[in-house]
């Protein structure tokens, strides 16, 4: 285990800052209306930022190809949920007949 | 039975442990094997080891991912059915709280890596007590706030349930079904959070007393993963919840 990689603190310090710019980001375009867009920035961010603590905070970018393939298939499943549900629910009443 | 273990295991199981190198305790058997004291028999080696736990975590995460997952589509289905409501209720949280509450989340983030580091180096167990505790530290801060956003609905009577004041909103059915949703994802989050204090606070104890080195820190990368992925969902709740409806009111 002692093989394992050490990660530098300069580097934790770097994405912690990220992470902080990204909260600042996120909050100052929340103020300012995009329509619709404000969803995909905001969501675009908290993909990031989530992206950052992955990779570094816990460690994946050192992983094993098998850790990287369980953390991708948690998300596979995660979007497979999100999106039949929708298309289930958007689709309501296209039919006649059927309850909307 | 014993005919055939005795073939196998020649002398007892278990020996008292013995010194090699300079390494620390190892842990040897009357068979001439020697290992470190906390590989488990059934793994060839420290690093499969850590690499079984570490992965066994994540697969533990990604449960959780699904678990949260089904409170996130039941919030997607809501909110595309009714937008202007949740915007509306939205607007009434606090981005104050929920700002800070984020960096704090995000800081104690940034210090639970700070203490894998201190066990992955082998480093004094103050100093990894230290990090652990700091951490734990902003885990209180993060609630305390919340205790005091809850207080308020209460206050204010935005709970859902029989003392919902509907007169104060456009679309109040829209809005106790956002504040359903708020407490839902927000509750099971801070009861995330309540788990990970009592986890690290069995780590403090066993960080101070010396259990974790360069050789052997499992339980403080697994414990570190919880936590960070519990900031993660946070990183999610957080515009979702407190930052829809910032323009509600103006445009």
């Amino acid at each position: 285990m002692s093989a394992a990689h050490v990660a530098p603190k300069s580097l934790y310090y770097t994405i912690f800052a990220a992470l902080l710019v990204g909260t600042a980001l996120t909050v100052g375009v929340a103020f300012i209306d995009l329509g619709a867009f404000n969803n995909v920035a905001m969501l675009t961010i908290a993909c990031i930022k989530a992206l950052l603590v992955i990779l570094f905070f816990m460690h994946v970018r050192w992983g094993t190809r098998l850790t990287w393939l369980v953390v991708a298939s948690g998300f596979f499943w995660l979007i497979l949920m999100f999106s039949i549900t929708m298309v289930d629910f958007s689709t309501r009443g296209w039919v006649q007949g059927t309850p909307k | 039975m014993s005919d055939a273990h005795a073939e196998h295991y020649p002398g007892p199981l278990h020996s008292p442990p013995v010194k090699i190198g300079g390494e620390g305790p190892a842990h040897g058997h009357e068979d001439g094997h020697v290992h470190h004291p906390k590989l488990q028999h059934h793994f060839d080696d420290m690093a499969q080891q850590a690499e079984a736990s570490t992965l066994g975590m994540w697969v533990f995460l990604v449960t959780e991912i699904m678990f949260f997952g089904g409170l996130f589509t039941a919030y997607l289905v809501y909110r595309a059915h009714s937008p202007e409501a949740f915007q509306e209720a939205s607007a009434h949280l606090s981005i104050g709280w929920g700002g800070f509450n984020t960096a704090v989340l995000i800081f104690s983030s940034l210090t639970m890596a700070l203490a894998v580091r201190a066990a992955q180096t082998s480093e004094s167990a103050k100093t990894q007590v230290t990090w652990i505790a700091i951490t734990m530290f902003l885990g209180l801060v993060f609630l305390g706030v919340k205790g005091i956003e809850y207080t308020e609905k209460f206050r204010d009577h935005i709970v859902p349930g029989p003392y919902f004041d509907a007169s104060r909103w456009e679309h109040p059915a829209g809005v106790e079904m956002f504040y359903s949703l708020y407490f839902c994802m927000t509750g099971l989050h801070a009861l995330h959070m309540i788990i990970g204090l009592g986890i690290m606070t069995w780590l403090a104890i066993k960080a101070w007393q010396r259990s974790f080195n360069a050789d052997y820190y499992t339980p403080v990368e697994v414990a570190g993963l919880y936590w960070h992925f519990v900031d993660i969902v946070w990183i999610f709740l957080f515009p979702l919840l407190y930052l829809i409806g910032r323009h509600y009111h103006h445009g």
